[in-house]
């Protein structure tokens, strides 16, 4: 509960996310064609989880929080999972 | 004075577990938000997935620039919320008003760009509705694609108002010394509102603005 | 953690006040307290059932002669929008979670009140609040689109009032995830001393899995209704086929909260009934740990089904294999359940109360309301009887047959608790039969009327299926009077019933071990648990022979 070392890590973490900020707005000068939906996805799990981690402190935080933090993502991970699947195995839909 | 001493709500036994409670409050209702705008990504994704490159087309029209800008702005104001919970903690009143307010004001300002953002896409023909203008002839997808930028940037805006609204009462609270080091958490419990409407925006800025290919 | 005992007051001179004691209106109008707050919520749901019901009246009188010359068919079109609107989310959902949820989950837990009690009253004024626009909205000329609101009728065509009672609907979401919010945080953090989680009420365990649902699952209903009014105001949206959309994902985001919001409706109704068999087994419920997990599957399981209400609609083939199979394996928890309270009622010492009439009468009907799922989720049976009074009658044994007699055996079993009074025993079980009778000539007939092809939401049928909707009528009316009854003897047992202690039914459990009604802080010290839950003496040596 030191004030100094939370406010450094809180900067830290500023910096870190605006480093990866710069990074997606760059990334569309790399080419990668298809897969750059899924790098830019990545980067943005990565922001979120530095603000879920530092900004909120969940890294601090008992393990009851970690499932409650952890337990919303998983949630809409089933629902856009199976939801798209019944698009992808559409054949009639584009 | 009441200040820095802990004010222990009677249906709790200890100030800790009181404390515990309003965090894991929170991270209910967080729960629940995430649920909220995670309908609003399913159906941007069934559709993402569908129209791939009308949605590139739309996502292109965009102003990536000022979508930048407001991740930076809303990056900072996470970081002064966070310096806000800290300094209050430490009983530094001074500096925690002063980095309430900031987060408040980096708050509005960001709302300022969105809405420049908006009149910027008014006059471009690109809200939709019997206006929308699309030279392409597959405007129908692209269209689709701005009914969900302004739905999703819309509501992230209304919870953003919401949020501004939650730290200008802390601060007045602080002022007051109704908050303070001894009675923090409605400070901690407001800052984590407002982390989590960042984070919101983090997916939200990726999904909307960089999916745009480069043109 | 160390013993709470500084923060209680300890009165040592006779009894503390009751709960009931105040009774100003601003004293029920501001309380915070969770027992004030279950009340509210119970004269509030009344009225909406009141309403729902005669809808249903209505309705049931229309469909006695096949030509459909009572109301016209905008008419019935918006009767069983507002049957089911109301039915749904104003009475199914807040009654057992908003009635004996809040007035029972602290006193179960040992606790003095929920974890946020400002909360929860705002929950129940926001429940007003949402009521009264749907109300509203009914008035003016009310909605034709169903409950369930599918576009693109309800989006563009139709020419009701959609928007306002969505919003109706919305608001009301709010108050449900609230009260999940509270229910969840109260059962993590403010558990008396010595409890922990495996030596909590059943009654806990199946409101914790509700809450799980009512927070994961209502924001998404919130967000449904917001794009589909959006689109009806805006008239360009997401589900329009003109911009590419897709009118079924309105269905997939709609049933991704709705069928988790069933059970919604049924988990607390089957803590209930864990309860009412252990009370008047007097025994420890058979295989506890299973059926606390079998909660905790039917809320996870629950959420991953919701495609069985959209075999025929265009879905693919392949996710309506998988939700075909996924809705066979959700079954399993619910039978686990029926299975353990029936081994519960082995050699116990059985007493056939009220309360235990409602409960075994809902092991029967839950049953078979559950087994005709499976025909519905057996793809081809589904293309038979998808739309048809197969479902109706399915679905009404499940929330009419199951929960509201649980709700029905839970009030009478609290009832002594809450009031301080007993309700008249005989005409209690004498309504519990009327109440099971009625009922299965109400709905068991709706089965051969959906098998033999009769459709839903139909105002007007052909003439061979009259017989079985006059049967239906007729069990209707008997039903009705199953409800009033209730209404009328709890209302005079508020007066003249006889006075009852702390523990008439000889129950374990913390609330039994505090005055009837209990006081305003629950308990004179905060209880603390020593033994198992459920923790009955081993029948005497004589009962066993």
């Amino acid at each position: 509960m030191n004030g100094n070392r939370e406010a450094i890590e809180a900067l830290g973490t500023y910096l870190a996310l605006l480093a990866l900020l710069l990074a997606s707005i760059g990334f569309r000068w790399l080419h990668l064609g298809g897969w750059e939906p899924v790098g830019l996805l990545l980067i943005a799990a990565v922001q979120g989880a530095l603000v879920i981690l530092f900004f909120m402190r969940v890294s601090a935080s008992s393990q009851l929080i970690w499932l409650f933090a952890g337990g919303g993502f998983l949630w809409i991970g089933i629902m856009i999972v199976m939801i798209i699947s019944d698009y992808v195995s559409r054949p009639w839909w584009r | 004075m009441s200040k820095n001493r802990a004010i222990l709500y009677e249906h709790f036994s200890d100030i800790e577990q009181q404390r515990e409670t309003s965090t894991a409050g929170i991270w209910v209702f967080i729960g629940s938000e995430i649920m909220f705008f995670g309908a609003l990504i399913l159906a941007f994704s069934v559709y993402r997935f569908s129209y791939a490159r009308e949605f590139a087309e739309g996502a292109a029209e965009l102003n990536l620039l000022l979508g930048g800008i407001n991740t930076a702005i809303l990056f900072t104001s996470g970081l002064t919320m966070s310096l806000a919970a800290t300094a209050n903690r430490m009983g530094w009143k001074g500096s925690t008003l002063i980095l309430l307010l900031t987060t408040a004001l980096l708050g509005v300002v960001f709302l300022g760009i969105k809405v420049f953002e908006y009149h910027e896409d008014w006059t471009k023909r690109l809200f939709p509705g019997p206006g929308f203008n699309w030279t392409d002839s597959d405007s129908p997808q692209v269209q689709l694609f701005f009914v969900l930028y302004f739905i999703m940037t819309g509501i992230h805006a209304l919870h953003l108002i919401v949020g501004v609204g939650v730290v200008v009462v802390i601060a007045w609270l602080a002022l007051r010394d109704r908050i303070h080091a001894g009675h923090f958490m409605p400070l901690d419990v407001a800052g984590l509102y407002w982390h989590f409407v960042d984070l919101v925006w983090v997916f939200l800025f990726a999904l909307l603005y960089l999916m745009g290919g480069t043109r | 953690m160390a013993l709470p005992v500084q923060n209680y007051v300890v009165i040592d001179q006779g009894e503390p006040p009751s709960y009931l004691k105040e009774y100003t209106l601003r004293s029920w109008l501001l309380t915070t307290d969770h027992k004030r707050i279950g009340l509210l919520y119970l004269f509030t749901i009344i009225v909406f059932f009141a309403i729902a019901a005669a809808a249903a009246a209505i309705m049931r009188l229309n469909l006695l002669t096949p030509r459909g010359d009572l109301v016209q068919a905008e008419t019935y079109n918006k009767l069983f929008t507002t049957h089911g609107v109301l039915m749904v989310w104003f009475f199914l959902i807040p009654s057992t979670p908003s009635v004996l949820g809040n007035f029972l989950l602290p006193l179960m837990l040992g606790a003095r009140d929920l974890a946020f009690p400002k909360l929860n009253l705002l929950s129940w004024y926001i429940f007003i609040l949402g009521g009264a626009i749907v109300l509203y909205a009914l008035l003016i000329g009310g909605v034709d689109t169903g409950w369930t609101f599918y576009t693109p009728y309800s989006s563009t065509y139709s020419n009701s009032h959609v928007a306002l009672m969505a919003a109706g609907v919305f608001i009301n979401g709010f108050s449900s995830i609230l009260t999940g919010l509270n229910f969840i945080v109260t059962t993590h953090k403010l558990r008396a001393p010595g409890m922990t989680w495996f030596r909590l009420r059943l009654f806990v365990w199946s409101m914790y899995a509700t809450s799980l649902i009512l927070v994961l699952a209502t924001p998404v209903l919130a967000m449904t209704l917001t794009l589909m009014a959006l689109e009806r105001i805006w008239h360009v949206g997401v589900f329009d086929p003109a911009l590419g959309g897709d009118p079924l994902l309105f269905q997939h985001l709609f049933w991704f909260y709705s069928h988790p919001a069933v059970y919604i409706m049924i988990l607390p109704g089957m803590g209930v009934v864990s309860e009412l068999i252990c009370g008047f087994s007097k025994k420890r419920v058979f295989g506890y740990t299973f059926v606390a997990f079998a909660s905790m599957a039917i809320a996870l399981l629950g959420f991953l089904v919701w495609g069985h209400h959209m075999f025929v609609s265009s879905q693919s083939v392949f996710a309506g294999m998988v939700f075909s199979f996924l809705s066979f394996a959700v079954a399993v928890p619910s039978a686990i359940k029926v299975f353990n309270w029936t081994a519960t009622l082995y050699r116990g010492s059985i007493s056939l109360d009220t309360p235990m009439l409602y409960a075994i009468g809902f092991i029967g009907l839950f049953t078979a309301g559950g087994m005709t799922g499976l025909f519905l989720a057996t793809l081809g049976i589904d293309v038979h009887v998808h739309d048809t009074y197969f479902v109706i009658a399915h679905f009404h044994y499940i929330m009419v047959g199951g929960m509201v007699m649980a709700f029905m055996g839970g009030l009478h079993f609290w009832w002594p608790k809450i009031s301080g009074r007993m309700y008249p025993e005989f005409l209690g079980k004498m309504t519990a039969i009327v109440t099971f009778i009625g009922f299965n000539l109400t709905f068991f007939p709706q089965f051969i009327l959906g098998y033999l092809g009769m459709p839903r939401r139909y105002h007007a049928y052909p003439e061979q299926f009259q017989v079985y909707n006059v049967l239906s009528t007729a069990g209707a009316s008997i039903l009705g009077l199953g409800y009033l009854l209730p209404l009328c003897y709890f209302i005079w047992s508020c007066r003249y019933g006889k006075r009852a202690g702390n523990n008439p039914w000889g129950a374990k459990g913390f609330e039994w071990e505090t005055a009837s009604p209990p006081p305003v802080h629950n308990f004179e010290r905060p209880p603390v648990q020593t033994e198992e839950v459920y923790n009955y003496p081993p029948p005497s040596h004589e009962a066993m022979l």
